[in-house]
């Protein structure tokens, strides 16, 4: 195939490079016109030396199916997205300013909930959130944040705007593509770096470190920071090893820690060694089986007392996860204002609670043009795309929406915007959204784009890989005033 | 540095090791084949018996054919030693362990895996086999190469180092095997043409070591039963015999902490070879006496395992 911008169409979806048929943006442009100089042939040499890279740089995710957990080479689109630097600039403070109000919210909840005393936020919404955690009540990590690491995603309405789809404050996952992805795109078109002015995304291994290190409990120059995994069958397992290599520290699982007198140690091949800081991507309930689910064999016996006694950090803290609600989220609007007093810079996608009973009454009537989506699943899972649904899938909904509605929303199905990808005969647009990466310590930084994923299948707005999402590299450019 | 990950790293360097002696092994035999008279056949099934791979064949070893023979060494998942099943284990615990070493190696071991899959089980008939083996062995070489000059020599690098001399004393041994177990036919040790195809199969030896020039520099004697053997157990300086690979290990546990127990281990092991009188094994049996030494090596494992790898820890009730 060669590329002919003249017969790519994205028809009524905003477009991320071309704004028209043949009119590339200006960001774009010389991206565009670069692709569409290439013959065939090195289109077809480059598509197959990103695979080998791939490949051979063993970039991959696992995917859990029936027949036992599969290790997938990762779905990546030679074609870069593109974000101009201005715009940036400006999404950049909008979720630094986001996950601030997020860490006020957290920690006010589990301390004086004076957000529930001013009634900006129903108390029962709380009581009823599955990812609070009593146990956390009263405690008070270092520096004030629970969530050091973010993953919020964004998305591009019709309008061109970005908003906020969802705040990611468990594991977020996904941000070692979004490192492989640059280094991927730098074998395969050297020559665009050199006539494009792209921020590196590189540094984010050392400001995650420097993020990780800022909540040691001892304060050392270099503390004994882990990285605590559930092990190599986790579909993000290829990101917690790549994690720990990045930032030069250990990868840990479960059994290798162990607490004595409530302090973390790691065995090491010279006996126990005390562990400072632990970045840990698993789940709360699997931290610790003496004070959550006890079966977990992920954890670590006597972790949640070395930490409530603040002799270890653990990042995200436990009980962040009372803010990655989707109910939660739709006062994320307010809470900018209450604690920070600010305007929120980025809004959110317009949301129903069914937990209120004229939006719920709203959500039945409109089913076949909403999103539902339950208010704790990640990944994509147990969601009900209205006006793609059947009408049977769409009463079972309905029927349980009605016997739980706290733990549903609803959101209009937003027109995620395209980017072309290398298709059979010419380019061919995608959905996209995007997930840049925040975070929080001493200061705050974003990551220069983030990990745009894209909806490999025709007209598919589904863009999580685990079901067949696949991604690109993201660009921020900064434009030369000419 | 984790025991876990110092587990994971030695078997990684165990199976590398495993992958180029195997490969070693089986050029013994191809080598061997080329300078035979014609219609004399070589036993295959003896490789799976030095392997100590019955258990995972599944036909009667004394009468198996070339073909099925390679298939099983090369390419069968379901025998825990072929070359396939070696480097995918080496890959596994490399996916572990591979934010400690440099990246390079990772991709190195993960690009021969890939390698192997697709072509090991076509590589069945000798042409393809010769360049197959061959590749393996530089590959492998090209990973101990680049930890040695690319990775910083810490616990980490002692431990693969551990790996790889213990698994190349294992399996030098078990080359030596070959050349020990009547892998030629009866009727020609039976001959009186004897002395100079067993001298040929010594040489095959030898080469599938890449030793042949180091023994006639040391030895300076045309190539013969008891001396090739001496040199592969006793000399210190080769790096595939026996003596310099323990040599090996004694100076990593020189490096690493506690590690007394190990050090006695090796040290008798050491001390029996040295005392050992191969013209005298040659004439009573060098088979069994090589299962001691290869149960003294397996020893030296243990101590290995229960000193670094499972750490005693007190925990707190």
């Amino acid at each position: 195939m060669e590329i002919n911008w003249r017969d790519y169409d994205s028809g009524e979806f905003y477009d991320e490079l071309i704004s028209s048929p043949g009119h590339p943006r200006k960001v774009a442009r010389q991206l565009a016109k670069h692709l569409a100089g290439l013959s065939h042939e090195e289109i077809a040499e480059r598509k197959h030396s990103a695979e080998l890279a791939i490949k051979t740089m063993g970039i991959s995710f696992t995917v859990y199916s029936e027949a036992g957990n599969i290790d997938r080479a990762w779905p990546f689109d030679i074609i870069p997205r593109v974000i101009a630097h201005k715009e940036w600039l400006q999404t950049e403070k909008g979720l630094i300013q986001r996950l601030q109000a997020l860490n006020c919210f957290i920690d006010d909840i589990y301390n004086e909930q004076k957000i529930l005393k001013d009634k900006v936020l129903p108390a029962e919404l709380l009581t009823d959130s599955a990812n609070f955690r009593p146990e956390c009540v009263g405690m008070k990590p270092a520096l004030g944040v629970w969530a050091h690491i973010c993953g919020s995603d964004l998305i591009r309405d019709n309008d061109g705007r970005f908003y906020v789809l969802e705040d990611n404050l468990r594991v977020p996952s996904g941000v070692s593509y979004m490192l492989e992805n640059r280094k991927v795109t730098k074998r395969i078109f050297p020559e665009l770096f050199e006539n494009h002015n792209i921020l590196p995304v590189t540094e984010y291994p050392s400001q995650l470190f420097d993020t990780l290190a800022a909540i040691s409990p001892r304060p050392l120059e270099f503390p004994e920071i882990v990285v605590l995994t559930p092990g190599i069958y986790n579909s993000a397992y290829f990101e917690h090893s790549y994690l720990a290599q990045q930032m030069g520290v250990e990868l840990v699982e479960g059994s290798d820690l162990v607490v004595e007198d409530d302090h973390v140690f790691m065995r090491t091949i010279n006996g126990l060694a005390r562990v400072d800081v632990i970045y840990r991507r698993i789940d709360d309930l699997f931290l610790d089986p003496q004070m959550f689910n006890p079966d977990s064999v992920l954890g670590v016996p006597g972790l949640m007392r070395a930490w409530l006694k603040g002799n270890v950090a653990i990042a995200n803290a436990p009980g962040a996860g009372v803010a990655d609600d989707k109910v939660i989220y739709t006062y994320v609007p307010q809470m900018i204002k209450y604690y920070l007093g600010e305007d929120p810079i980025l809004p959110n996608v317009p949301s129903y609670l069914c937990v209120d009973k004229k939006q719920r009454d709203y959500v039945l009537e409109n089913l076949d043009k909403l999103v539902v989506k339950p208010a704790n699943e990640s990944g994509g899972y147990g969601m009900l795309i209205g006006p793609q649904a059947s009408k049977k899938e769409r009463e079972e909904f309905a029927a349980r929406i009605k016997a739980q509605p706290r733990n549903y929303m609803a959101q209009p199905l937003i027109s995620l915007s395209t980017t072309p990808i290398i298709g059979s005969k010419n380019a061919e647009p995608r959905h996209i959204d995007l997930r840049p990466f925040v975070l929080q310590g001493r200061n705050s930084s974003v990551t220069a784009g983030g990990l745009t994923r894209v909806a490999m299948r025709k007209g598919s707005y589904v863009v999580n890989s685990s079901q067949g999402g696949g991604s690109q590299d993201t660009w921020v450019v900064v434009e030369e005033d000419k | 540095m984790l025991s876990r990950v110092a587990e994971r790293i030695y078997w990684m360097g165990r199976y590398m090791e495993r992958c180029e002696n195997a490969a070693r092994l089986i050029n013994v035999n191809t080598k061997l084949l080329l300078d035979l008279p014609r219609g004399v056949s070589v036993g295959w099934g003896t490789l799976i018996e030095i392997m100590g791979l019955d258990d995972y064949f599944s036909r009667d070893t004394q009468n198996a054919d070339e073909r099925s023979v390679m298939r099983f060494m090369l390419a069968d998942t379901g025998n825990p030693s072929s070359l396939l099943s070696s480097m995918a284990n080496a890959r596994e615990n490399a996916r572990i362990t591979r934010e400690i070493m440099p990246s390079e190696v990772y991709e190195l071991i993960n690009d021969t895996y890939w390698y192997l899959n697709d072509f090991a089980s076509s590589a069945v008939a000798r042409r393809e086999r010769h360049l197959l083996l061959e590749s393996v062995i530089q590959r492998v070489q090209q990973f101990t190469g680049m930890l040695a000059g690319c990775m910083s020599q810490n616990d980490a690098y002692s431990f693969i180092r551990l790996g790889r001399n213990l698994e190349r004393a294992d399996m030098t041994s078990r080359i030596v095997d070959v050349g020990a177990s009547r892998i030629l036919p009866k009727a020609i040790e039976d001959n009186s043409i004897n002395e100079p195809y067993s001298n040929i199969l010594w040489m095959s030896v030898l080469r599938s070591l890449s030793g042949y020039q180091m023994y006639r520099q040391h030895v300076l004697d045309r190539v013969n039963a008891d001396d090739v053997v001496m040199f592969l157990f006793q000399d210190a300086l080769f790096p595939r015999a026996v003596e310099h690979c323990l040599s090996e290990l004694t100076d990593c546990f020189s490096k690493l902490p506690n590690s007394d127990h190990a050090m006695h281990e090796v040290a008798a092991l050491r001390r029996q070879l040295k005392g050992a009188d191969f013209e005298a094994l040659m004439q009573s049996g060098l088979h069994d006496y090589i299962d001691t030494v290869q149960s003294e090596i397996g020893e030296i494992h243990q101590a290995i395992a229960t000193t670094w790898f499972l750490p005693q820890v007190q925990v707190s009730a």
